[in-house]
């Protein structure tokens, strides 16, 4: 391997709103940065090549696989992970809609559906169950849970907040 | 008497963490001071390894140790849950694409992979098998070492072990017609979304471990042998796993991360990545040869059975999956005369090992869909040849063996009902049912401890994993209900042996049942004690005073339990624990050891579009029906019948390995190898259970979290047959298969 593991690049993200600034390893990935530097573990790894959907996140409104973003090019950026999503005052709508309708069963690949559930919500306020098929289709699910999300992402919509 | 809780569908336990992201998987925890480990592997399956050259490797700053066989204790220790003939780490030669030739153990994971890259080996690629074909050829290369199974008269032979049963007469027995043709099924993998993650770090005197594992006394078994401590030096922490389906039931890297940890004395952390994860668990592939005779008035006279398991280099649990999978397969039918013959051969690939429906869904396959032959043949229906030969309530279908354990006719007829298998079909449709049944636990052992705290909360201790069937959820309810507290004032522990009690393990749809029970009973021991207490607050016979469902009676009034409670603890405090123990203990008479402690059955019908110009499949309508006994949690039944049936559409539909001629895995990982996602979803999905509380756990329930997916190959086969005419013998239904069966239609 010729990479130079120690070459760092200084990065600003903004986190769940949170200001982080960071020098990482220019060939690390966004998901490495959120899980090993910042302890942001919740944004789950499995494929690390963009295809299973676990290490998605928002990143200035849309949502990206972090494995196959690099955390240098997420300088700048506004990153939510599913550390983001509860308030305060508790669970979003859209989580508190995942718990009730039973969408988590082993819940590894739940903070991706999340985060692809939240960017889509965000977009497509009134959606219907066939559009929001498609917008987890990039989050695999081998509980198969895939009813009890689309029954939560329906739900939330019909609340008619996120 | 609050509502009852059993039967309802709260929140998942443990659902919060999962929602937040709190919840920490093993990958997820954060030990002080860990080490990061990688494999070095070779591009080959079967090769001898001449040397290994970890110099550049060691050069490199902040590199550990490049530990290969010569760095284990000698001889190398073996493990394994039928046979001890695995070795922590490749002796001499490696076995399978894949097979780890040595660990590398660096400061960093990017340390650890440039080290793993830099290490050299120099081997000489040897004769390999990768296919039954191959692997039964008598000139075939030898997988295992004879040495390690003397006097097996199939040592010299790549057949690990045979499995045969039976009864009737075969060879005598006459049908009016017989149909015989041979199915092969794919091999496929667990896919958990969550890699396989192991850690283990010194621990004074002992050794800590971390792991994905869904058998954590199993893991701490093997770990104490292997480094030779006492099962109380070794604490096995086995944090929910992300999914397992059976693929992490067994150890499989944690011996080799324990002495690597021991023998740097710093804990060492390995985590798989998702191609390597498909490089370690696999199910078995198979190809079975059926025969079926049937009389023409749909009688069925006769199934002989010959399968054979495509499994890997080391046994793990895979013989067992043949001996067990094989067993019902002649399915839950009448039939006179049986002969069954299956056979585990070895393969220079990697183990197979359990995989939801345990062996099963291979003879399923064929069974169901040579069934559908003869009816065809005789020209029947192929639900009435189906309710004509099953096994009523009591039916002795396996002549020796637990006799039919519900009234499977409602599971059917239910099933035909919902997909209206009577009603007109679509132009261009096809419809199919079939009928599985699995033996479920044939030996358990589960211990719980439930304590009843001073304020009225309960804490459960239950060894099982909650790998997502929601085992938390049910035992909390469990407790709820039979000592009257608030669900959210049950806490359920699990996933650490040096606090929570002995359970043999979490596998075959056993946990409702074994530990459910073990959980029921000792949440009834603490009922006793509190009639006790009652009794003698109130200055009454202990026979006057009975409690169920959190409520105390007395012959006057009935009292809460926390009325008896807190005057009956006094001034201290303190709590009252009751223990549980359900066993099942083995028979040695009986051909699996054991008699089913239930069956799982389902009935599953499907109805299908083809497009006959590309082969493509749609499940237009899926109905899966499964003999529950009793729901416990609705919602979760629903999930985990709705699961395993979509699950089962991957291998039904699209799900293989593919091997190159050197035994290399040519798809792992995500990209090129497809599993269901929610474009995949049938376009309706109906689930149904049949509830006549007359199974062997809590409230009358029986384990469920395999059924649906035992028979929905053999009825989306069958439906695709309908719709274009051509049997499908092969699995996966490949939209290239449909095509070309379209086109050279054969016999």
């Amino acid at each position: 391997m010729a990479t130079d593991m120690t070459n760092l690049g200084h990065i600003d993200l903004t986190v769940n709103g949170r200001h982080r600034a960071l020098d990482v390893a220019v060939h690390h990935s966004l998901l490495d940065v959120l899980r090993d530097d910042l302890r942001l573990t919740g944004t789950k790894e499995c494929c690390l090549v963009g295809e299973c959907g676990a290490c998605t996140v928002i990143m200035d409104g849309r949502t990206v696989d972090s494995c196959l973003v690099l955390a240098v090019e997420a300088d700048g950026a506004q990153i939510t992970t599913v550390e983001g999503l509860a308030t305060d005052s508790g669970l979003s709508t859209l989580q508190q809609a995942f718990l009730d309708k039973g969408a988590a069963q082993c819940g590894f690949c739940i903070p991706g559906q999340l985060l692809s559930a939240e960017a889509f919500l965000r977009e497509t306020p009134h959606p219907t169950r066939e559009a929001a098929e498609e917008a987890i289709a990039g989050n695999l699910c081998r509980c198969a849970g895939y009813e009890q999300i689309l029954d939560a992402i329906m739900a939330t919509a019909e609340a008619g907040q996120q | 008497m609050s509502a009852p809780i059993i039967g309802s569908s709260p929140n998942r336990v443990g659902g919060i963490a999962r929602v937040t992201g709190q919840h920490e998987y093993v990958a997820d925890i954060l030990v002080a001071d860990a080490l990061e480990a990688k494999f070095v592997t070779i591009d080959c399956a079967h090769a001898r390894i001449i040397s290994v050259d970890a110099s550049a490797a060691l050069a490199l700053p902040g590199v550990l140790a490049v530990m290969t066989a010569a760095d284990m204790p000698q001889p190398v220790p073996r493990f394994g849950p039928q046979l001890e003939d695995r070795p922590v780490i490749a002796v001499g030669e490696t076995k399978y694409h894949g097979d780890p030739v040595a660990i590398v153990v660096a400061e960093t994971r990017d340390l650890a992979m440039q080290a793993a890259a830099l290490v050299h080996v120099e081997y000489e690629e040897l004769p390999a098998v990768f296919t039954l074909a191959g692997a039964l050829d008598p000139s075939a290369p030898l997988v295992q070492d004879p040495s390690l199974r003397p006097k097996d008269r199939f040592a010299s032979t790549n057949v690990l072990r045979e499995h045969p049963i039976g009864w009737g007469d075969v060879d005598a027995a006459t049908a009016d017609v017989v149909v015989e043709h041979t199915y092969t099924f794919p091999m496929v993998t667990h896919f958990a979304i969550e890699p396989h993650a192991y850690m283990a770090a010194p621990d004074g005197d002992g050794i800590a471990v971390w792991s994905t594992i869904q058998h954590p006394n199993w893991l701490q078994k093997v770990i104490a042998q292997v480094l030779h401590m006492p099962l109380a030096k070794v604490r096995v922490f086995a944090p929910d796993p992300g999914g397992g389906f059976g693929g992490k039931q067994h150890a499989k890297y944690e011996p080799l991360v324990a002495l690597a940890a021991m023998h740097i004395g710093r804990p060492v952390r390995l985590v798989l990545t998702l191609e390597e994860t498909f490089q370690a668990v696999r199910r078995a592939s198979a190809e079975v040869r059926v025969r079926t005779g049937v009389n023409r008035d749909g009688s069925l006279v006769f199934e002989d059975i010959v399968a054979d398991y495509l499994i890997g280099a080391y046994a793990d649990i895979a013989d067992r999956v043949v001996g067990k999978g094989s067993y019902p397969a002649a399915g839950p039918y009448n039939v006179p005369n049986v002969r069954i013959m299956a056979r585990s051969v070895l393969s220079h690939t990697m183990p197979s090992t359990a995989f939801r429906g345990f062996g099963n869904p291979q003879v399923n396959w064929a069974v169901e869909s040579n069934l559908d032959e003869a009816a065809r043949a005789i020209g029947m229906d192929r639900l009435q040849i189906r309710l004509h030969n099953l096994a009523r309530k009591g039916d002795a279908f396996i002549p020796f063996d637990t006799p039919a354990d519900g009234h499977w006719e409602q599971t059917v007829l239910r099933a035909a009902e919902l997909i209206g298998w009577d009603s007109p079909l679509p132009e261009g449709r096809g419809r199919g049912i079939a009928l599985g049944v699995k033996s479920g636990p044939t030996t358990g052992l589960s211990y719980s401890t439930v304590r009843l705290l001073g304020d009225g909360s309960v804490v459960v201790f239950a060894g099982t994993s909650d790998m997502g069937q929601g085992a938390r959820t049910v035992f909390a309810q469990i407790a709820a209900q039979e000592l009257g507290a608030p669900l959210g004032w049950v806490a359920v522990v699990m996933g650490d042996t040096a606090v929570v009690p002995y359970d043999q393990q979490t596998s075959a749809s056993r946990s409702t049942v074994l530990m459910g029970n073990s959980v029921l009973q000792a949440c009834r021991s603490i009922q006793k004690q509190l009639s006790a207490m009652a009794a003698r607050l109130h200055g009454l016979d202990e026979a006057q005073v009975t409690m169920d469902r959190g409520v105390i009676h007395l012959p006057d009034r009935d009292l809460t339990v926390l009325d008896v409670l807190v005057p009956g603890l006094g001034r201290l405090g303190g709590e009252l624990t009751g223990n549980g123990e359900v066993r099942k203990d083995a028979d040695p008479t009986h051909p699996l050891s054991g008699a089913p402690a239930f069956f799982e059955f389902n009935c599953t019908a499907i109805e299908v579009d083809v497009d006959r110009e590309t082969g493509d499949i749609t499940i237009a309508r899926h109905v899966t029906v499964s003999d529950v006994g009793k729901s416990l949690n609705p919602l979760q039944v629903r999930m985990q019948d709705e699961g395993a049936a979509i699950q089962g559409l991957g291998h039904t539909l699209m799900e293989h390995y593919i091997w190159d001629e050197k035994g290399r895995l040519r798809n792992p990982g995500a990209i090129d190898y497809r599993i269901p996602t929610s474009m995949d979803l049938p376009l309706e999905l109906i689930g149904a259970t049949i509830e006549n509380e007359d199974g062997p756990g809590p409230y009358g329930s029986k384990g469920m979290s395999e059924g649906a997916l035992l028979c929905i190959s053999s009825a989306v086969g069958a439906a695709v047959r309908d719709a274009i005419g051509v049997p499908m013998r092969d699995l996966p239904l490949t939209p290239e298969r449909v095509w070309r069966a379209l086109q050279e239609p054969s016999s």
